[in-house]
């Protein structure tokens, strides 16, 4: 059976319980179509970074799943049917990862101490090209013309 | 030894800059991920746009995928269309 990724983005104003329950009702779902939720992680209240129905923030779920097609596209079409749910992605992997994603990675740092990474991600502006490193070397230079002394005239 | 060292002399041109390798590429490289944010966003302008490879040294394969992965995350709202 192939695999799937799928995340999805619930309103903000329900609960994390309901959000909870969401994701039960779409790992039954899943379950019955003879596919298995392998992984589900809750990454919490996020804020969106642009508005999606007047929404400015989402509850977000990841689903690791091994299931075949019909399953997901099923969970797929309840999810839009479902007002709840803002935004939903379903992408096709070669491999499930083992653990943790990056984005509950980047949580447990964040939790564990607030100013672990300050450092600003170097950003390239849109017309700046950034720092152009070193030039090489200028080569040897041309000698002067004559051969007289420089003396301030 | 010493026929390398000419070599590179005879490369050392004024405004010749050293070509920067693929961050994607080496065996520390880091895995491409829509949900890897933090990564991606280093990938994009100050305005949200995607910095070309040509600036960014990432290899032509790379870059595909780096692309495709953050129109995914912008879909998913965790990185934005534009900025400001």
């Amino acid at each position: 059976m192939p695999y799937y990724e799928s995340v999805f983005i619930a309103r903000q104003d329900i609960s994390s319980a309901q959000v909870d329950q969401l994701a039960d009702q779409f790992t039954e779902i899943v379950a019955t179509g003879g596919g298995e939720v392998k992984k589900r992680e809750y990454w919490g209240l996020r804020s969106l970074a642009y508005r999606i129905n007047k929404n400015r923030k989402g509850h977000y779920v990841l689903f690791n799943l091994e299931a075949p097609s019909a399953a997901v596209s099923e969970m797929e079409r309840i999810m839009r049917l479902n007002e709840d749910i803002l935004r939903y992605l379903t992408v096709k992997v070669e491999a499930l990862e083992e653990g943790p994603s990056v984005m509950m990675q980047a949580k447990s740092d964040r939790d564990r101490g607030r100013r672990g990474d300050r450092e600003r991600p170097d950003r390239f502006g849109d017309r700046d090209r950034g720092d152009r490193g070193d030039r090489g070397d200028r080569g040897e230079r041309r000698p002067r013309d004559g051969d007289r002394e420089e003396q301030g005239e | 030894m010493s026929q390398l060292q000419i070599a590179r002399a005879a490369v050392r041109r004024p405004f010749m800059r050293r070509r920067k390798s693929c961050p994607f590429s080496g065996p520390t490289a880091p895995a491409i991920d829509y949900k890897d944010t933090k990564l991606l966003s280093r990938f994009v302008s100050e305005r949200g746009k995607i910095v070309p490879s040509r600036i960014t040294a990432v290899s032509a394969k790379k870059q595909r995928e780096m692309a495709r992965a953050i129109k995914r995350a912008r879909f998913l709202a965790l990185l934005p269309y534009v900025l400001k």
